[in-house]
């Protein structure tokens, strides 16, 4: 064996630098294509943000000018006049805020009772929860819709929040996933000194899953400020529009104003690429745990 | 399975008083979600398969027509195919361009490349952008006189292009706008391929391995799982689309029906036309398409999903 390695060695360090050299032209391949795709997925923001600081006859120059000149801030203020802006501001985060409390704390009820209490019938009915995520949402659509008209629901933002309430399935699959890997010792030892369900729950697993809950309530926040279709069928009056469908309709009324269009999307984006800087570790793991673990 | 049902009969016996209160408990615990199961999904489905089975327009209580609805949607409804045809192709077009992109990607940046955290960023930032607001910027990067995409190709003496104005591009224009919001599934792969044991890296280049016989050998196989995960996402998600669709051809589905797909129909026949017992019939065979899809993906993956430790399963 030694020899071997020795002479493979020796015949190496002859043929160094041709070896090094390709390594070295491949790594640099590698950073021209990732640099080169990074820069396709980046240029639309780029376009976005330039296009929300020109003027009208700013934007129709032929060719397009990346950086405007002069940069007109005015789309800014005019985009949050044009539409009951902040209307839709407040609705929307009427219905994100109360969805990400709904969400937590029904889901991460449930996922306890799911994982940290044996009783019978519990892992069918889990089969159950995990069939449930297979059911298109186009299914349930017209009954729910109809459920909702029946409540007096329909055209308000209660539409939007009261299932939130009931919990959801990927939430509570996912939370059952931390809760079961918190040694059961800590809630038998809890239980000796005569904590109830509910306290073990409360003081014990909770305060040890807050990460997966800022997953949650992320994800939460996310799918509602995003959530277009849900607004689209329940919401009928203007003053009730959150701001994606009051985008919506904003961009079907003015095909031209680019300028102001851009710059209306872009105070809809910023919010979510700040709460992604800020929240950027708990975002890649709730990701890659709902990719990974599913 | 055996051993499971004999060992079930005793159960039905009365419960020891532990078991008991473990029983009630699990249940107060998880009744939220139980409740919302009747009320949002056993209850729906039920009722829609039987709203599919009526004549049913909201303001007036639904009639029964049988089988109606289902023999007129495969006989007497030249758009249900349409819509059918619109979304295959996006779906059989859109899931493999974007595996094969976001695994790509990751193994790009699987490589230790400095930076990790901002590409990954530049990545995935797409991903989480509203769909409205993704759109607009789509709409207008897309735009046939002005917009970005075809001053790139007059800039190379090409032709400009009716993305969304052209029936044969409306839909891989819109292929092109999900692309944009792949950044997910990036994610999922890169943590896919850190996670992978070093070693038998380090044992296949003993054996002389290079770059491409260690990919196809030992890194597809391990992947495996994940794309599994990521095409079942995939097909439901496809299934369903409806949002870019809907913002970008201003709810219409144009142009001559090239962009109108299952669910844009759907939404259609119910909410705008009222036919809720015809939307609820397309609801249902929607269902059935992703069920059995799901069921043979399922089947399958014992053959091409390599699971780690997989004897047991």
């Amino acid at each position: 064996m030694a020899p071997t390695t020795f002479s493979t060695r020796s015949s190496g360090t002859g043929r160094t630098k041709p070896r090094d050299s390709g390594r070295v032209a491949q790594r640099i391949a590698v950073y021209v294509l990732i640099t080169a795709l990074a820069a396709l997925f980046t240029v639309p923001f780029v376009w976005l943000v330039s296009t929300s600081l020109k003027s009208p006859a700013q934007v129709f120059v032929v060719p397009p000018q990346w950086i405007p000149n002069p940069f007109v801030w005015d789309n800014y203020p005019r985009s949050t006049t044009f539409i009951p802006f902040w209307q839709y501001f407040r609705n929307t985060l009427y219905v994100t805020v109360f969805n990400v409390i709904g969400s937590v704390a029904s889901c991460s009820v449930v996922a306890y009772g799911f994982s940290r209490i044996q009783w019978r019938g519990r892992n069918t009915l889990f089969v159950v929860l995990i069939a449930t995520l297979m059911i298109p949402y186009p299914v349930t659509l017209i009954p729910t819709f109809l459920i909702f008209r029946d409540l007096g629901l329909v055209n308000t933002l209660n539409a939007l929040v009261v299932p939130s309430f009931f919990g959801n399935a990927f939430f509570i699959f996912l939370l059952r996933q931390f809760y079961m890997t918190i040694p059961q010792e800590l809630s038998q030892a809890a239980k000796i000194d005569g904590a109830s369900e509910f306290q073990i729950f409360w003081q014990v697993i909770l305060p040890l899953t807050r990460p997966a809950l800022a997953v949650v309530a992320l994800f939460a926040f996310l799918s509602n400020w995003n959530d277009f279709l849900g607004p689209l069928i329940y919401l009928s009056d203007k003053e009730n529009y959150t701001l994606a469908i009051g985008l919506y309709g904003f961009f079907g009324r003015s095909k031209t104003e680019w300028g102001l269009l851009m710059s209306a999307a872009t105070i809809m984006v910023a919010p979510i690429v700040l709460l992604y800087f800020f929240t950027q570790r708990t975002f890649i793991e709730g990701i890659t745990l709902t990719g990974i673990k599913g | 399975m055996a051993s499971i049902s004999t060992r079930s009969k005793p159960k039905s016996q009365p419960l020891k008083p532990q078991a008991r209160r473990d029983l009630i408990h699990g249940l107060v615990f998880i009744s939220p979600w139980l409740i919302g199961l009747i009320v949002f999904a056993a209850y729906p489905l039920i009722s829609s398969l039987y709203y599919s089975l009526t004549n049913y327009d909201i303001l007036s209580p639904p009639q029964f027509v049988g089988l109606r609805n289902y023999i007129d949607l495969f006989t007497a409804d030249p758009l249900f195919y349409k819509a059918v045809g619109n979304t295959f192709y996006y779906a059989l077009i859109s899931i493999p361009l974007n595996l094969l992109i976001a695994i790509l990607i990751a193994m790009l940046l699987n490589t230790k490349v400095r930076g990790l955290s901002i590409y990954r960023t530049l990545f995935f930032l797409p991903s989480i952008v509203p769909e409205i607001a993704s759109a607009m910027l789509w709409a207008w990067i897309l735009n046939p006189q002005f917009g970005l995409a075809n001053a790139l190709l007059k800039a190379f003496g090409l032709n400009s292009i009716g993305w969304l104005t052209d029936p044969n591009w409306s839909k891989p224009s819109l292929i092109l706008v999900g692309l944009w919001g792949f950044g997910g599934s990036v994610v999922i792969f890169l943590a896919a391929l850190q996670d992978m044991p070093r070693q038998m890296y380090e044992a296949a280049e003993i054996d002389g391995a290079n770059t491409w016989s260690k990919t196809i050998f030992i890194t597809l196989p391990m992947l495996t799982p994940t794309i599994f995960f990521n095409l079942i996402n995939g097909i439901i998600g496809a299934f369903q689309y409806f949002t870019a669709a809907y913002v970008l051809t201003g709810g219409q589905g144009g142009p001559a029906g090239s962009t109108t797909f299952y669910s844009l129909l759907l939404y259609r026949n119910a909410f705008s036309y009222f036919k809720m017992g015809y939307a609820s019939s397309m609801a249902w065979l929607l269902f059935a398409a992703v069920f059995v899809l799901t069921l043979l993906l399922f089947k399958s993956s014992g053959r091409w999903v390599y699971y780690e430790g997989g004897d047991k399963n």
